[in-house]
Protein backbone atom coordinates (compact mmCIF):
# COMPACT_ATOMS: atom_id res chain seq x y z
CA UNK A 1 0.00 0.00 0.00
CA UNK A 2 0.97 3.41 -0.85
CA UNK A 3 1.99 6.07 2.15
CA UNK A 4 -0.70 8.73 2.30
CA UNK A 5 2.42 11.12 1.01
CA UNK A 6 2.81 9.29 -1.85
CA UNK A 7 -0.92 9.30 -3.08
CA UNK A 8 -1.35 13.27 -1.81
CA UNK A 9 2.16 14.20 -4.20
CA UNK A 10 -0.17 11.48 -7.10
CA UNK A 11 -3.12 13.48 -6.65
CA UNK A 12 -1.16 16.55 -6.67
CA UNK A 13 0.56 16.10 -9.70
CA UNK A 14 -3.01 14.68 -11.16
CA UNK A 15 -4.83 17.62 -10.95
CA UNK A 16 -2.22 19.59 -12.19
CA UNK A 17 -2.44 17.81 -15.45
CA UNK A 18 -5.92 18.80 -15.29
CA UNK A 19 -4.85 22.02 -14.82
CA UNK A 20 -2.77 22.34 -17.94
CA UNK A 21 -5.65 20.42 -19.75
CA UNK A 22 -3.57 17.27 -20.59
CA UNK A 23 -5.68 14.47 -20.95
CA UNK A 24 -5.50 11.75 -18.11
CA UNK A 25 -5.29 8.12 -20.49
CA UNK A 26 -6.27 4.40 -19.35
CA UNK A 27 -2.98 3.42 -17.95
CA UNK A 28 -2.21 6.89 -15.88
CA UNK A 29 -3.31 7.06 -12.23
CA UNK A 30 -5.97 8.32 -11.08
CA UNK A 31 -7.81 8.80 -7.50
CA UNK A 32 -10.69 6.10 -7.11
CA UNK A 33 -13.43 8.94 -7.25
CA UNK A 34 -11.94 10.34 -10.42
CA UNK A 35 -12.55 6.63 -11.90
CA UNK A 36 -16.06 5.73 -10.29
CA UNK A 37 -17.89 9.28 -11.32
CA UNK A 38 -16.76 8.54 -15.06
CA UNK A 39 -17.53 4.76 -15.17
CA UNK A 40 -21.16 6.00 -13.71
CA UNK A 41 -21.21 9.23 -15.82
CA UNK A 42 -20.13 7.55 -19.23
CA UNK A 43 -22.28 4.19 -18.79
CA UNK A 44 -25.12 6.18 -17.77
CA UNK A 45 -24.43 7.95 -21.09
CA UNK A 46 -24.19 4.60 -22.83
CA UNK A 47 -27.07 3.32 -21.34
CA UNK A 48 -29.01 6.75 -22.70
CA UNK A 49 -28.10 6.24 -25.71
CA UNK A 50 -29.42 2.63 -25.94
CA UNK A 51 -32.53 3.08 -24.49
CA UNK A 52 -33.22 6.01 -26.40
CA UNK A 53 -33.50 4.00 -29.15
CA UNK A 54 -36.59 3.06 -28.44
CA UNK A 55 -39.05 5.67 -28.48
CA UNK A 56 -37.47 6.31 -31.70
CA UNK A 57 -37.73 2.84 -32.84
CA UNK A 58 -40.99 2.97 -31.89
CA UNK A 59 -41.99 4.81 -35.18
CA UNK A 60 -39.51 3.35 -37.92
CA UNK A 61 -42.34 0.80 -39.30
CA UNK A 62 -44.79 3.64 -39.48
CA UNK A 63 -42.87 6.22 -41.28
CA UNK A 64 -44.88 7.92 -43.45
CA UNK A 65 -42.53 7.80 -46.79
CA UNK A 66 -39.04 6.10 -47.80
CA UNK A 67 -37.15 8.93 -46.86
CA UNK A 68 -37.86 9.48 -43.62
CA UNK A 69 -37.96 6.25 -42.99
CA UNK A 70 -34.18 5.36 -43.85
CA UNK A 71 -33.20 8.80 -42.26
CA UNK A 72 -34.58 7.47 -39.55
CA UNK A 73 -33.41 4.36 -39.28
CA UNK A 74 -30.01 5.88 -39.89
CA UNK A 75 -30.14 7.67 -36.55
CA UNK A 76 -31.20 5.38 -34.31
CA UNK A 77 -28.08 3.17 -35.88
CA UNK A 78 -25.95 5.82 -35.03
CA UNK A 79 -27.35 5.88 -31.20
CA UNK A 80 -26.34 2.16 -31.21
CA UNK A 81 -23.31 2.88 -32.79
CA UNK A 82 -23.01 5.67 -29.43
CA UNK A 83 -23.83 2.99 -26.97
CA UNK A 84 -20.89 1.12 -28.48
CA UNK A 85 -18.50 3.93 -28.44
CA UNK A 86 -19.38 4.43 -24.66
CA UNK A 87 -19.30 1.24 -23.21
CA UNK A 88 -15.79 0.76 -24.63
CA UNK A 89 -14.73 4.03 -22.81
CA UNK A 90 -16.13 2.37 -19.76
CA UNK A 91 -14.23 -0.43 -20.01
CA UNK A 92 -11.32 1.51 -20.41
CA UNK A 93 -11.39 2.51 -16.61
CA UNK A 94 -12.19 -1.44 -15.78
CA UNK A 95 -15.95 -1.33 -16.06
CA UNK A 96 -17.45 -4.58 -17.53
CA UNK A 97 -20.04 -3.76 -20.05
CA UNK A 98 -22.02 -6.69 -19.07
CA UNK A 99 -21.73 -5.49 -15.50
CA UNK A 100 -22.93 -2.39 -16.48
CA UNK A 101 -25.85 -3.34 -18.54
CA UNK A 102 -27.19 -5.45 -15.60
CA UNK A 103 -27.18 -2.43 -13.44
CA UNK A 104 -29.42 -0.52 -15.78
CA UNK A 105 -31.49 -3.46 -15.69
CA UNK A 106 -31.99 -3.96 -12.05
CA UNK A 107 -33.02 0.51 -11.73
CA UNK A 108 -29.49 0.66 -9.96
CA UNK A 109 -27.74 2.50 -12.84
CA UNK A 110 -29.97 5.60 -14.38
CA UNK A 111 -30.26 6.78 -17.88
CA UNK A 112 -31.53 9.88 -19.49
CA UNK A 113 -35.23 10.65 -17.93
CA UNK A 114 -36.37 12.04 -21.01
CA UNK A 115 -36.62 8.70 -22.89
CA UNK A 116 -39.20 8.01 -20.32
CA UNK A 117 -41.80 9.86 -22.22
CA UNK A 118 -43.57 8.17 -25.04
CA UNK A 119 -43.81 8.78 -28.76
CA UNK A 120 -47.21 9.36 -29.74
CA UNK A 121 -46.52 11.18 -32.92
CA UNK A 122 -44.80 11.10 -35.86
CA UNK A 123 -44.21 15.25 -34.88
CA UNK A 124 -42.50 13.30 -32.22
CA UNK A 125 -39.23 12.42 -34.30
CA UNK A 126 -39.42 15.58 -35.28
CA UNK A 127 -39.36 16.90 -31.25
CA UNK A 128 -36.63 14.37 -30.03
CA UNK A 129 -34.19 15.00 -33.18
CA UNK A 130 -34.51 18.78 -32.64
CA UNK A 131 -34.98 19.09 -28.84
CA UNK A 132 -33.75 15.96 -27.21
CA UNK A 133 -30.85 15.86 -29.54
CA UNK A 134 -30.37 19.53 -29.60
CA UNK A 135 -29.79 18.90 -25.42
CA UNK A 136 -27.14 16.06 -26.36
CA UNK A 137 -25.03 18.46 -28.17
CA UNK A 138 -25.19 20.83 -25.87
CA UNK A 139 -24.42 18.51 -22.69
CA UNK A 140 -21.96 16.96 -25.06
CA UNK A 141 -19.80 19.28 -26.98
CA UNK A 142 -17.73 20.54 -24.02
CA UNK A 143 -17.63 16.94 -22.91
CA UNK A 144 -15.01 16.69 -25.95
CA UNK A 145 -12.57 18.39 -24.41
CA UNK A 146 -13.26 16.12 -21.15
CA UNK A 147 -10.34 15.40 -19.11
CA UNK A 148 -10.52 11.71 -19.49
CA UNK A 149 -9.39 10.99 -23.05
CA UNK A 150 -11.01 8.00 -24.08
CA UNK A 151 -14.29 9.94 -23.29
CA UNK A 152 -13.28 13.17 -25.12
CA UNK A 153 -12.44 11.23 -28.47
CA UNK A 154 -15.92 9.15 -28.31
CA UNK A 155 -17.66 12.61 -27.59
CA UNK A 156 -15.98 13.98 -30.76
CA UNK A 157 -17.19 10.90 -32.99
CA UNK A 158 -20.86 11.51 -31.00
CA UNK A 159 -21.52 15.00 -31.30
CA UNK A 160 -20.36 14.85 -35.42
CA UNK A 161 -23.32 12.69 -35.90
CA UNK A 162 -25.64 14.31 -33.08
CA UNK A 163 -25.81 17.60 -35.25
CA UNK A 164 -26.99 15.59 -38.16
CA UNK A 165 -29.75 13.97 -35.90
CA UNK A 166 -30.66 17.79 -34.59
CA UNK A 167 -30.93 18.64 -37.89
CA UNK A 168 -33.31 15.66 -39.40
CA UNK A 169 -35.49 16.46 -36.09
CA UNK A 170 -36.34 20.28 -37.14
CA UNK A 171 -36.44 19.08 -40.86
CA UNK A 172 -39.55 16.76 -39.65
CA UNK A 173 -40.73 19.97 -37.47
CA UNK A 174 -40.14 22.21 -40.54
CA UNK A 175 -42.07 20.38 -43.11
CA UNK A 176 -45.01 19.51 -40.81
CA UNK A 177 -45.25 23.49 -39.49
CA UNK A 178 -44.95 24.21 -43.41
CA UNK A 179 -48.22 21.65 -43.94
CA UNK A 180 -51.88 21.30 -43.30
CA UNK A 181 -53.50 22.50 -40.36
CA UNK A 182 -53.19 18.71 -38.99
CA UNK A 183 -49.59 18.93 -39.56
CA UNK A 184 -49.20 21.88 -37.63
CA UNK A 185 -51.08 20.81 -34.88
CA UNK A 186 -49.09 17.44 -34.82
CA UNK A 187 -46.00 19.52 -34.32
CA UNK A 188 -47.14 22.00 -31.76
CA UNK A 189 -48.63 19.19 -29.90
CA UNK A 190 -45.04 17.45 -30.01
CA UNK A 191 -43.05 20.27 -28.99
CA UNK A 192 -45.95 21.14 -25.86
CA UNK A 193 -45.10 17.42 -24.43
CA UNK A 194 -41.47 17.65 -25.04
CA UNK A 195 -40.52 21.45 -24.22
CA UNK A 196 -39.95 20.96 -21.09
CA UNK A 197 -39.05 17.00 -20.37
CA UNK A 198 -36.21 18.37 -22.78
CA UNK A 199 -35.07 21.50 -20.60
CA UNK A 200 -34.93 19.29 -17.48
CA UNK A 201 -32.31 16.75 -19.60
CA UNK A 202 -29.75 19.17 -18.34
CA UNK A 203 -30.26 18.10 -14.84
CA UNK A 204 -31.23 20.06 -11.23
CA UNK A 205 -30.72 23.65 -10.73
CA UNK A 206 -27.12 24.09 -9.81
CA UNK A 207 -27.82 24.87 -6.19
CA UNK A 208 -29.30 21.30 -5.99
CA UNK A 209 -26.75 19.93 -7.95
CA UNK A 210 -24.32 17.48 -5.90
CA UNK A 211 -22.02 16.41 -8.68
CA UNK A 212 -20.84 19.78 -10.41
CA UNK A 213 -18.32 21.62 -8.48
CA UNK A 214 -15.39 18.50 -8.19
CA UNK A 215 -17.00 17.17 -11.75
CA UNK A 216 -15.79 20.91 -12.84
CA UNK A 217 -12.50 21.12 -11.02
CA UNK A 218 -11.62 17.66 -12.78
CA UNK A 219 -12.51 18.97 -16.17
CA UNK A 220 -15.49 16.30 -16.73
CA UNK A 221 -18.04 18.93 -16.61
CA UNK A 222 -17.25 22.92 -17.94
CA UNK A 223 -20.37 24.11 -17.59
CA UNK A 224 -22.81 24.05 -14.68
CA UNK A 225 -26.34 22.67 -15.63
CA UNK A 226 -28.10 26.41 -15.43
CA UNK A 227 -25.66 27.54 -18.01
CA UNK A 228 -26.23 25.00 -20.31
CA UNK A 229 -30.12 25.35 -20.05
CA UNK A 230 -29.91 28.82 -20.48
CA UNK A 231 -27.82 28.17 -23.66
CA UNK A 232 -30.40 25.31 -24.93
CA UNK A 233 -33.42 28.16 -23.95
CA UNK A 234 -31.45 30.89 -26.39
CA UNK A 235 -31.08 28.69 -28.91
CA UNK A 236 -34.34 27.04 -29.45
CA UNK A 237 -36.71 29.64 -28.97
CA UNK A 238 -35.54 31.75 -32.25
CA UNK A 239 -35.82 28.08 -34.03
CA UNK A 240 -39.57 27.50 -33.20
CA UNK A 241 -40.36 31.03 -33.92
CA UNK A 242 -38.76 31.04 -37.37
CA UNK A 243 -41.14 28.33 -38.23
CA UNK A 244 -44.24 29.64 -36.52
CA UNK A 245 -44.59 27.32 -33.07
CA UNK A 246 -45.10 28.12 -30.01
CA UNK A 247 -42.93 27.64 -27.06
CA UNK A 248 -45.61 26.33 -24.34
CA UNK A 249 -44.03 28.84 -21.56
CA UNK A 250 -46.04 32.06 -20.96
CA UNK A 251 -43.22 33.70 -19.13
CA UNK A 252 -40.75 33.40 -21.45
CA UNK A 253 -39.63 37.08 -22.14
CA UNK A 254 -36.11 38.16 -23.82
CA UNK A 255 -33.94 40.26 -21.38
CA UNK A 256 -32.01 42.32 -22.39
CA UNK A 257 -29.96 42.58 -19.56
CA UNK A 258 -28.49 39.48 -19.94
CA UNK A 259 -28.65 38.76 -23.33
CA UNK A 260 -31.02 35.97 -22.99
CA UNK A 261 -34.64 34.50 -22.02
CA UNK A 262 -35.97 34.49 -18.94
CA UNK A 263 -38.12 31.25 -18.89
CA UNK A 264 -40.78 29.87 -16.67
CA UNK A 265 -40.64 27.77 -13.84
CA UNK A 266 -39.65 24.27 -14.16
CA UNK A 267 -41.39 21.20 -12.80
CA UNK A 268 -38.87 19.73 -10.47
CA UNK A 269 -41.07 17.43 -8.85
CA UNK A 270 -42.29 15.75 -11.95
CA UNK A 271 -38.23 15.69 -13.19
CA UNK A 272 -38.14 13.82 -9.82
CA UNK A 273 -40.71 11.36 -9.93
CA UNK A 274 -39.67 10.40 -13.04
CA UNK A 275 -35.85 9.95 -12.45
CA UNK A 276 -37.42 7.97 -9.06
CA UNK A 277 -38.85 5.58 -11.82
CA UNK A 278 -43.11 7.01 -11.85
CA UNK A 279 -42.64 8.39 -15.69
CA UNK A 280 -44.89 7.57 -18.29
CA UNK A 281 -42.73 4.34 -19.59
CA UNK A 282 -39.70 3.45 -17.30
CA UNK A 283 -41.08 0.30 -16.92
CA UNK A 284 -41.73 0.03 -20.41
CA UNK A 285 -37.99 0.44 -21.57
CA UNK A 286 -36.29 -1.31 -18.90
CA UNK A 287 -38.94 -4.33 -19.82
CA UNK A 288 -37.82 -3.91 -23.29
CA UNK A 289 -34.41 -4.05 -22.57
CA UNK A 290 -33.98 -6.59 -20.33
CA UNK A 291 -36.24 -8.74 -22.69
CA UNK A 292 -34.17 -8.40 -25.48
CA UNK A 293 -31.28 -9.59 -23.28
CA UNK A 294 -32.87 -12.62 -22.53
CA UNK A 295 -34.38 -13.42 -25.43
CA UNK A 296 -30.71 -13.09 -27.30
CA UNK A 297 -28.95 -15.55 -24.36
CA UNK A 298 -29.03 -18.56 -26.49
CA UNK A 299 -27.80 -16.62 -29.40
CA UNK A 300 -24.70 -15.19 -27.31
CA UNK A 301 -23.81 -18.72 -25.87
CA UNK A 302 -24.06 -20.30 -28.89
CA UNK A 303 -21.55 -17.49 -30.81
CA UNK A 304 -19.38 -18.38 -27.36
CA UNK A 305 -19.56 -22.43 -27.78
CA UNK A 306 -18.67 -22.08 -31.63
CA UNK A 307 -15.56 -19.53 -31.11
CA UNK A 308 -14.81 -22.22 -28.80
CA UNK A 309 -14.98 -24.84 -31.14
CA UNK A 310 -13.55 -22.91 -33.73
CA UNK A 311 -10.48 -22.50 -31.32
CA UNK A 312 -10.20 -25.85 -30.20
CA UNK A 313 -10.09 -27.23 -34.15
CA UNK A 314 -7.69 -25.05 -34.70
CA UNK A 315 -5.38 -25.80 -32.18
CA UNK A 316 -5.92 -29.45 -33.06
CA UNK A 317 -4.79 -29.07 -36.62
CA UNK A 318 -1.53 -27.34 -35.40
CA UNK A 319 -1.25 -29.89 -32.98
CA UNK B 1 -49.74 -5.59 -68.38
CA UNK B 2 -45.98 -3.81 -68.36
CA UNK B 3 -43.86 -6.83 -67.67
CA UNK B 4 -40.98 -4.53 -66.52
CA UNK B 5 -43.41 -2.69 -64.20
CA UNK B 6 -44.60 -5.79 -62.79
CA UNK B 7 -40.68 -7.21 -62.52
CA UNK B 8 -39.23 -4.20 -60.93
CA UNK B 9 -42.69 -4.30 -58.26
CA UNK B 10 -41.52 -7.96 -57.01
CA UNK B 11 -38.13 -7.00 -56.66
CA UNK B 12 -39.14 -3.59 -54.85
CA UNK B 13 -41.18 -5.30 -52.74
CA UNK B 14 -39.21 -8.44 -51.53
CA UNK B 15 -36.74 -5.33 -50.10
CA UNK B 16 -39.51 -2.74 -48.93
CA UNK B 17 -41.37 -6.09 -46.82
CA UNK B 18 -38.07 -7.77 -45.71
CA UNK B 19 -36.65 -3.77 -44.76
CA UNK B 20 -39.65 -3.54 -42.70
CA UNK B 21 -39.45 -7.00 -41.02
CA UNK B 22 -35.43 -6.26 -40.37
CA UNK B 23 -36.56 -2.73 -38.76
CA UNK B 24 -39.02 -4.26 -36.17
CA UNK B 25 -35.79 -5.29 -34.41
CA UNK B 26 -34.38 -1.80 -33.72
CA UNK B 27 -33.68 -1.72 -30.14
CA UNK B 28 -34.61 -5.85 -29.66
CA UNK B 29 -31.46 -7.19 -30.88
CA UNK B 30 -29.60 -10.22 -28.86
CA UNK B 31 -26.46 -7.99 -28.73
CA UNK B 32 -25.67 -4.14 -29.74
CA UNK B 33 -24.03 -5.17 -32.27
CA UNK B 34 -26.92 -6.99 -34.04
CA UNK B 35 -28.93 -4.12 -33.61
CA UNK B 36 -26.71 -2.15 -35.71
CA UNK B 37 -26.14 -5.00 -38.56
CA UNK B 38 -30.01 -5.27 -38.70
CA UNK B 39 -30.45 -1.82 -39.04
CA UNK B 40 -27.93 -1.27 -41.61
CA UNK B 41 -29.58 -4.23 -43.65
CA UNK B 42 -32.58 -2.94 -43.68
CA UNK B 43 -31.52 0.30 -44.37
CA UNK B 44 -29.68 -1.01 -47.31
CA UNK B 45 -33.05 -2.61 -48.62
CA UNK B 46 -35.00 0.26 -47.67
CA UNK B 47 -32.60 2.22 -49.89
CA UNK B 48 -32.87 -0.52 -52.78
CA UNK B 49 -36.80 -0.05 -52.24
CA UNK B 50 -36.43 3.72 -53.18
CA UNK B 51 -34.41 3.16 -56.44
CA UNK B 52 -36.74 0.57 -57.71
CA UNK B 53 -39.75 1.87 -57.38
CA UNK B 54 -38.28 5.24 -58.37
CA UNK B 55 -38.04 3.47 -61.81
CA UNK B 56 -40.82 1.19 -62.06
CA UNK B 57 -42.65 4.91 -61.65
CA UNK B 58 -40.72 5.66 -64.75
CA UNK B 59 -41.70 2.82 -66.57
CA UNK B 60 -45.00 2.80 -65.80
CA UNK B 61 -45.69 6.38 -66.71
CA UNK B 62 -48.56 7.17 -64.79
CA UNK B 63 -46.94 10.24 -63.10
CA UNK B 64 -46.48 7.69 -59.20
CA UNK B 65 -43.73 8.29 -57.25
CA UNK B 66 -42.13 5.81 -55.13
CA UNK B 67 -43.82 6.61 -52.07
CA UNK B 68 -47.26 6.29 -54.12
CA UNK B 69 -45.91 2.61 -54.49
CA UNK B 70 -44.76 1.75 -51.67
CA UNK B 71 -47.43 3.13 -49.57
CA UNK B 72 -50.32 3.51 -51.38
CA UNK B 73 -51.45 -0.34 -53.31
CA UNK B 74 -53.87 -2.51 -51.19
CA UNK B 75 -52.59 -6.09 -50.41
CA UNK B 76 -52.99 -8.02 -53.70
CA UNK B 77 -51.09 -5.62 -54.89
CA UNK B 78 -47.79 -6.24 -53.01
CA UNK B 79 -46.09 -9.12 -55.50
CA UNK B 80 -43.25 -10.00 -52.50
CA UNK B 81 -42.06 -13.63 -52.04
CA UNK B 82 -44.29 -15.20 -48.81
CA UNK B 83 -40.47 -15.93 -47.46
CA UNK B 84 -39.93 -12.43 -46.64
CA UNK B 85 -43.54 -11.53 -45.04
CA UNK B 86 -42.70 -14.40 -42.05
CA UNK B 87 -42.67 -12.68 -38.73
CA UNK B 88 -39.05 -12.18 -37.01
CA UNK B 89 -39.53 -15.48 -34.93
CA UNK B 90 -36.41 -15.87 -32.79
CA UNK B 91 -33.25 -14.56 -34.09
CA UNK B 92 -32.50 -17.59 -35.80
CA UNK B 93 -35.97 -17.42 -37.97
CA UNK B 94 -34.69 -13.76 -38.72
CA UNK B 95 -31.17 -15.01 -39.64
CA UNK B 96 -32.34 -18.56 -41.96
CA UNK B 97 -35.00 -15.92 -43.41
CA UNK B 98 -32.20 -13.47 -44.30
CA UNK B 99 -29.99 -16.32 -45.65
CA UNK B 100 -32.11 -18.21 -47.96
CA UNK B 101 -32.52 -14.71 -49.15
CA UNK B 102 -29.27 -13.42 -49.65
CA UNK B 103 -28.31 -16.78 -51.28
CA UNK B 104 -31.11 -16.14 -53.88
CA UNK B 105 -30.55 -12.62 -54.33
CA UNK B 106 -26.56 -12.75 -54.84
CA UNK B 107 -26.59 -14.23 -57.67
CA UNK B 108 -29.80 -13.07 -59.00
CA UNK B 109 -28.01 -9.65 -58.85
CA UNK B 110 -24.88 -10.69 -60.39
CA UNK B 111 -27.27 -11.69 -63.39
CA UNK B 112 -29.51 -8.44 -63.74
CA UNK B 113 -26.16 -6.45 -63.70
CA UNK B 114 -25.97 -7.95 -67.29
CA UNK B 115 -29.85 -7.19 -68.09
CA UNK B 116 -29.51 -5.08 -71.62
CA UNK B 117 -31.59 -1.91 -69.22
CA UNK B 118 -29.43 0.28 -68.19
CA UNK B 119 -31.25 1.61 -65.20
CA UNK B 120 -31.91 -1.83 -63.86
CA UNK B 121 -28.41 -2.89 -64.17
CA UNK B 122 -27.49 -0.17 -62.33
CA UNK B 123 -29.80 -0.64 -59.75
CA UNK B 124 -28.44 -4.66 -59.32
CA UNK B 125 -24.50 -3.54 -59.69
CA UNK B 126 -24.97 -0.97 -56.16
CA UNK B 127 -27.44 -4.05 -54.81
CA UNK B 128 -25.10 -6.77 -55.41
CA UNK B 129 -22.27 -4.95 -53.22
CA UNK B 130 -24.76 -4.82 -50.36
CA UNK B 131 -25.72 -7.84 -51.12
CA UNK B 132 -22.67 -9.65 -50.60
CA UNK B 133 -22.31 -8.17 -47.12
CA UNK B 134 -25.71 -9.35 -46.31
CA UNK B 135 -24.99 -12.65 -47.55
CA UNK B 136 -21.59 -12.88 -45.46
CA UNK B 137 -23.32 -11.58 -42.52
CA UNK B 138 -26.22 -14.09 -42.39
CA UNK B 139 -24.19 -17.28 -43.74
CA UNK B 140 -21.82 -16.72 -40.54
CA UNK B 141 -24.94 -16.32 -38.11
CA UNK B 142 -26.22 -19.70 -39.80
CA UNK B 143 -22.65 -21.35 -38.66
CA UNK B 144 -22.25 -19.89 -35.17
CA UNK B 145 -26.01 -21.23 -34.42
CA UNK B 146 -26.06 -24.54 -35.77
CA UNK B 147 -22.45 -25.41 -34.55
CA UNK B 148 -22.98 -23.47 -31.73
CA UNK B 149 -24.56 -25.20 -28.53
CA UNK B 150 -27.47 -27.53 -28.87
CA UNK B 151 -30.21 -25.12 -27.81
CA UNK B 152 -29.06 -23.11 -30.70
CA UNK B 153 -28.72 -25.77 -33.30
CA UNK B 154 -32.14 -27.06 -32.47
CA UNK B 155 -33.55 -23.72 -32.72
CA UNK B 156 -32.01 -22.99 -36.09
CA UNK B 157 -32.62 -26.54 -37.60
CA UNK B 158 -36.44 -25.27 -36.68
CA UNK B 159 -36.44 -22.70 -38.36
CA UNK B 160 -34.86 -23.83 -41.64
CA UNK B 161 -38.27 -26.64 -41.03
CA UNK B 162 -40.38 -23.96 -40.82
CA UNK B 163 -39.41 -21.74 -43.76
CA UNK B 164 -37.91 -24.36 -46.25
CA UNK B 165 -41.28 -24.64 -48.01
CA UNK B 166 -41.26 -21.16 -49.25
CA UNK B 167 -37.86 -21.08 -50.92
CA UNK B 168 -38.89 -22.78 -53.96
CA UNK B 169 -41.31 -19.18 -54.73
CA UNK B 170 -38.28 -17.46 -55.33
CA UNK B 171 -37.38 -19.38 -58.85
CA UNK B 172 -41.00 -19.76 -60.26
CA UNK B 173 -40.35 -18.12 -63.76
CA UNK B 174 -44.39 -16.83 -65.32
CA UNK B 175 -45.20 -14.83 -67.95
CA UNK B 176 -43.87 -11.82 -66.87
CA UNK B 177 -40.27 -13.31 -66.47
CA UNK B 178 -40.57 -15.23 -69.85
CA UNK B 179 -41.65 -12.26 -72.10
CA UNK B 180 -38.88 -10.29 -70.46
CA UNK B 181 -36.42 -12.57 -71.18
CA UNK B 182 -37.89 -13.27 -74.53
CA UNK B 183 -37.74 -9.53 -75.42
CA UNK B 184 -33.65 -9.89 -74.54
CA UNK B 185 -34.62 -7.59 -71.31
CA UNK B 186 -33.76 -9.63 -69.08
CA UNK B 187 -30.32 -11.66 -69.07
CA UNK B 188 -30.73 -15.33 -69.07
CA UNK B 189 -31.30 -17.03 -65.14
CA UNK B 190 -29.92 -20.17 -65.90
CA UNK B 191 -28.25 -21.75 -63.58
CA UNK B 192 -29.82 -19.40 -61.10
CA UNK B 193 -31.45 -22.28 -58.75
CA UNK B 194 -28.47 -24.60 -58.76
CA UNK B 195 -26.11 -21.80 -57.45
CA UNK B 196 -28.22 -20.90 -54.53
CA UNK B 197 -28.20 -24.62 -53.98
CA UNK B 198 -24.82 -24.68 -53.61
CA UNK B 199 -24.49 -21.78 -51.53
CA UNK B 200 -27.15 -23.57 -48.86
CA UNK B 201 -25.40 -26.91 -49.19
CA UNK B 202 -22.16 -25.55 -48.22
CA UNK B 203 -23.26 -23.62 -45.48
CA UNK B 204 -25.86 -25.74 -43.92
CA UNK B 205 -23.06 -27.96 -44.12
CA UNK B 206 -20.82 -26.25 -42.37
CA UNK B 207 -23.34 -25.44 -39.74
CA UNK B 208 -23.98 -29.11 -39.30
CA UNK B 209 -27.76 -28.77 -40.17
CA UNK B 210 -30.69 -30.83 -43.08
CA UNK B 211 -32.36 -29.62 -45.35
CA UNK B 212 -36.34 -30.89 -44.27
CA UNK B 213 -37.04 -34.57 -46.28
CA UNK B 214 -40.80 -32.50 -47.01
CA UNK B 215 -40.76 -31.25 -50.23
CA UNK B 216 -44.22 -28.95 -50.33
CA UNK B 217 -43.86 -25.99 -52.04
CA UNK B 218 -46.13 -23.23 -50.87
CA UNK B 219 -46.52 -20.74 -53.61
CA UNK B 220 -48.71 -17.46 -53.52
CA UNK B 221 -46.74 -13.91 -52.85
CA UNK B 222 -45.48 -13.14 -56.65
CA UNK B 223 -49.26 -12.93 -57.76
CA UNK B 224 -50.65 -11.22 -55.00
CA UNK B 225 -52.15 -14.11 -52.83
CA UNK B 226 -50.24 -13.76 -49.51
CA UNK B 227 -50.41 -14.93 -45.50
CA UNK B 228 -52.60 -13.30 -42.87
CA UNK B 229 -49.36 -11.62 -42.09
CA UNK B 230 -48.51 -8.71 -44.92
CA UNK B 231 -51.90 -7.34 -43.73
CA UNK B 232 -50.48 -6.07 -40.37
CA UNK B 233 -47.22 -5.26 -41.94
CA UNK B 234 -49.29 -2.67 -43.76
CA UNK B 235 -51.04 -1.46 -41.63
CA UNK B 236 -47.90 -0.31 -39.77
CA UNK B 237 -46.53 0.67 -43.31
CA UNK B 238 -49.41 2.76 -44.70
CA UNK B 239 -50.37 4.01 -41.16
CA UNK B 240 -49.62 7.85 -42.00
CA UNK B 241 -50.28 7.54 -45.51
CA UNK B 242 -53.52 6.49 -44.90
CA UNK B 243 -54.58 8.54 -41.76
CA UNK B 244 -53.10 12.13 -43.74
CA UNK B 245 -53.77 11.59 -47.02
CA UNK B 246 -52.21 13.55 -50.01
CA UNK B 247 -49.66 15.30 -47.45
CA UNK B 248 -46.21 16.01 -47.61
CA UNK B 249 -43.31 14.90 -44.67
FE1 LIG C 1 -26.47 9.63 -29.51
FE1 LIG D 1 -28.64 11.37 -31.33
Amino acid sequence: MKKEQDISELERKFQEKIDQDIKIEPKDWMPDNYRKTLIRQISQHAHSEVVGMLPEGNWITRAPNLRRKAVLLAKVQDEAGHGLYLYSATETLGADREDCIDDLHSGKAKYSSIFNYPTLTWADMGAVGWLVDGAAIMNQVPLCRCSYGPYARAMVKVCKEESFHQRQGYEIMMALAAGSVEQKEMAQDALNRFWWPSLMMFGPPDEDSKHTKQSMDWRIKRHSNDELRQMMVDITVPQAEAIGLTIPDADLKWNEEKGGYDYGEIDWDEFWNVVKGNGPCNKDRIDTRRKAKENGAWVREAANAHAEKRKARKLRRAS
Amino acid sequence: MNSLFEYLIRLGDDSLILGHRLSEWCGHGPVLEEDIAMTNISLDLIGQTTSIFEYAGKVEGKGRSEDDIAFLRYQKDYKNLLLVERPNGDFGVTMMRQFLFDAFRKPLFERLVNASDAQLSAIAAKSLKETIYHLRHSSEWIIRLGDGTEESHQRIQDALDELWKYTAEMFVEDEVDESLLADGILPSMKGLKEEWMATVNSVLEQATLTIPTNNWEQHGGRNGKHSEHLGFILTELQYMQRAYPGMEW
